[in-house]
């Protein structure tokens, strides 16, 4: 049985503009010890996706379908079930570390009342629980850091310090929004690397939420490409980087910048993405697509396995897909890339070359590959 | 801390002296005097009267002995329209009575509005949202010097229950309608300000954080969101308590208290020179004093913000 079975989860929120249907009937399931990378530009949806599982949308929000955890279901469970499943089996860790840490509490105050209220420790024992997983975590001095207010601690080490209080109840589900967005570059491969390091300790699964295919090359198994609410195409990290089935996710892994082409534009996907107040009747990437065709304003196509293990939403050929993508440029990078991607470890080599904008930006500015280009 | 703390009560003696002089010069600017009357006195007579509280005197020295006065002997000088009475006397015989009922009304607006912003941003767009405002609006809308009327209406006049006037330190009865009267519209505005900035925290990423550790929802509130969203509020009580304090002229004229905000208008309008001093300074000395109390309280709850 699947640690996380989602099934026909769609998220809606009530505004003034009419309902924003921010995720439409995704289903995905997650195993034991899996890592899922969820990719998407901002507004796809994959951020409340998450907020749904976990039960923490705005509340003008409203979810539908069924998050089954472990068997149980968690959608609109009520607070009593909810707040067991919460931090000791799943935990959370968000996007910005600067205002996602209680600015008014000290640090060891916030993660002790984690072990207070899960496990009953007394305080004494939850602080001493707390630095040495802010050991783990590789804070230095944990000890005497431990009665700092976050605003003393500097970015990384503020997420560290959010990383540290998930994983407090060493839980089996560790869901990390955007984890690296807010930090620089440097300290995001750190955080990556941490990340990729305690989740083999812990035997954790993970959901890793980001916009950054670098950090998903280097630290996934598997991939869901979500756009305008809905999953376009999902399947093990490696063939889809070498091979992207669907429109959407040849023009991400295209609009990477890289630097060993100076003199290229960025291909940059033209147009912005769909208001989903209003969403478009067909596919919502439609207007976008070079491979567009008539009947794609009217159709939004479900998501279809089309090889074993990978599924896509996409009326276009696949064939044509692999012809354009050849005629416009080959990427030998990409296709010869992640040999080594679905591992978790997280050597330069095994990301894509232009990931400049994710982790494995030190790396790929040693990497050698240039001469090999044509 | 203590240093800074040093430092503001440093800064507030030059503070209160600008004041004195601003207001001396003001009040002298002012046409009329103490002793203008609707039949004007006999110049000679007028003449002594100023030889004796030393209005003759240029303004310069009159501020000087004034400054002198208070700050060796701590007088406040005779009052000028009663002639037997000093400013001391009459800030002590009154000041007590609006503390009682002033203070009485802080607490009464700070444990009601602050409970009746927080429910309704609890219980945001509920009908308990929509009843807490509907509260605080028809308090917000019913100043003082409408209920005043109003309660004496209701519960004297009426129901006969309490009475409609007077001031006694030993029989709570006499308390019941000034506070009523005084607090309601301030319970307004502190609900008020607590449900927006209530609101505004609950929808910030820690208290996400703080749900996503699996706290059940009250204790969300009252550990990680009530500091915070009590900033605001505390900014505004300040000044809040110190108008409160030193008294309402309406409570003071609807319930015949005997409090010291009737004594600070009949200073204006009979050029009571000294009352009115007397009363600026100490609403002056009040107002800075509070004002760094909020600003330790500011310190205390917000560990960013050191002195």
């Amino acid at each position: 049985m699947a640690l996380l079975d989602i099934t026909g989860l769609s998220v809606g929120f009530q505004t003034h503009d009419g309902i924003v249907r921010a995720v439409q009937n995704v289903t995905l399931s997650l195993d034991q010890g899996e890592t899922l990378g969820i990719v998407g530009e901002s507004g796809s949806g994959k951020s409340q996706l998450s907020f749904a599982i976990m039960g923490l949308l705005a509340r003008n929000g409203h979810a539908s379908g069924s998050v089954r955890f472990d068997g149980q279901e968690i959608l609109n469970a009520p607070p009593k079930v909810i707040n067991r499943i919460r931090a000791e089996q799943i935990a959370m860790i968000f996007q910005d570390p600067m205002t996602s840490l209680n600015p008014y509490m000290r640090v060891a105050d916030q993660m002790a009342e984690v072990l207070v209220l899960h496990k009953g420790m007394s305080k004494r024992e939850a602080v001493a629980e707390s630095v040495r997983m802010l050991d783990a975590v590789r804070i230095p001095d944990a000890k005497g850091r431990v009665r700092l207010y976050p605003h003393e601690f500097s970015g990384g080490m503020r997420q560290r310090v959010m990383i540290a209080m998930a994983l407090l109840c060493r839980p089996r589900l560790l869901i990390a929004d955007e984890p690296t967005t807010a930090l620089d570059v440097t300290v995001q491969a750190q955080i990556m690397q941490l990340l990729a390091d305690l989740r083999r300790d812990f035997g954790m699964a993970m959901i890793l939420i980001t916009h950054d295919l670098g950090v998903v090359a280097g630290s996934c198994e598997r991939v869901a490409v979500m756009y305008g609410g809905r999953i376009r195409e999902t399947g093990p990290v490696q063939p889809i980087f070498a091979d992207p089935a669907h429109p959407y996710t040849q023009g991400l892994l295209d609009a990477i910048p890289r630097v060993d082409q100076p003199d290229e534009e960025l291909r940059a996907i033209p147009g912005q993405p769909p208001n989903m107040s209003r969403p478009p009747s067909g596919c919502a990437f439609e207007p976008r697509c070079p491979y567009r065709r008539a009947e794609c304003a009217a159709i939004d196509p479900p998501l279809e396995d089309f090889a074993p293990d990978r599924a896509r939403a996409c009326l276009a050929g696949l064939d044509e897909l692999r012809d354009r993508r050849m005629r416009v440029e080959p990427r030998p990078d990409l296709v010869a890339a992640g040999d080594g991607a679905a591992e978790t470890d997280l050597h330069a080599a095994d990301l894509p070359e232009g990931a400049v904008a994710g982790a494995g930006a030190a790396g790929s500015t040693l990497s050698p590959r240039k001469e090999t280009r044509p | 801390m203590f240093g800074y703390v040093l430092r503001r009560l440093a800064v507030a003696i030059p503070t209160l002296l600008l004041l004195i002089v601003f207001s001396f010069i003001l009040m002298s600017l002012a046409p009329g005097g103490p002793f203008t009357g609707e039949r004007a006195l006999p110049p000679a007579v007028l003449a002594n009267l100023e030889a004796q509280y030393g209005l003759n005197e240029p303004l310069w020295r009159q501020i000087w002995n004034y400054v002198w006065n208070i700050v060796v002997h701590f007088d406040f000088g005779p009052s000028f329209v009663y002639p037997d009475r000093s400013v001391n006397e009459l800030i002590a015989a009154g000041f007590p009575v609006t503390l009682t009922y002033g203070a009485l009304s802080f607490l009464v607006a700070v444990v009601l509005g602050v409970s009746l912003g927080i429910v309704a941003a609890i219980w945001h767009n509920s009908w308990l949202d929509y009843l807490a405002v509907g509260v605080s609006i028809g308090a917000q809308v019913l100043p003082n010097f409408v209920m005043a009327p109003l309660l004496v209406l209701v519960f004297t006049l009426w129901y006969r229950l309490l009475p409609g006037g007077g001031w006694s330190f030993n029989d709570p009865s006499f308390w019941i309608m000034p506070v009523i009267a005084l607090s309601t519209s301030y319970m307004a505005s502190i609900a008020r300000i607590t449900r927006s900035s209530m609101l505004e925290v609950l929808g910030s990423n820690h208290i996400r954080t703080a749900r996503a550790k699996g706290m059940p929802e009250h204790r969300v509130i009252l550990r990680h969101a009530l500091k915070p969203a009590m900033l605001p509020v505390i900014s505004y009580l300040g000044p809040v308590f110190v108008s409160m304090i030193t008294g309402s002229v309406v409570i003071d004229i609807y319930f015949s208290t005997g409090g010291i905000g009737k004594a600070f208008v009949d200073s204006a309008l009979n050029r009571d020179y000294a009352v009115m001093m007397g009363v600026t300074i100490l609403v002056g000395a009040l107002t800075i004093l509070f004002n760094l109390l909020v600003d330790v309280l500011y310190a205390w709850i917000d560990p960013k913000i050191r002195y």
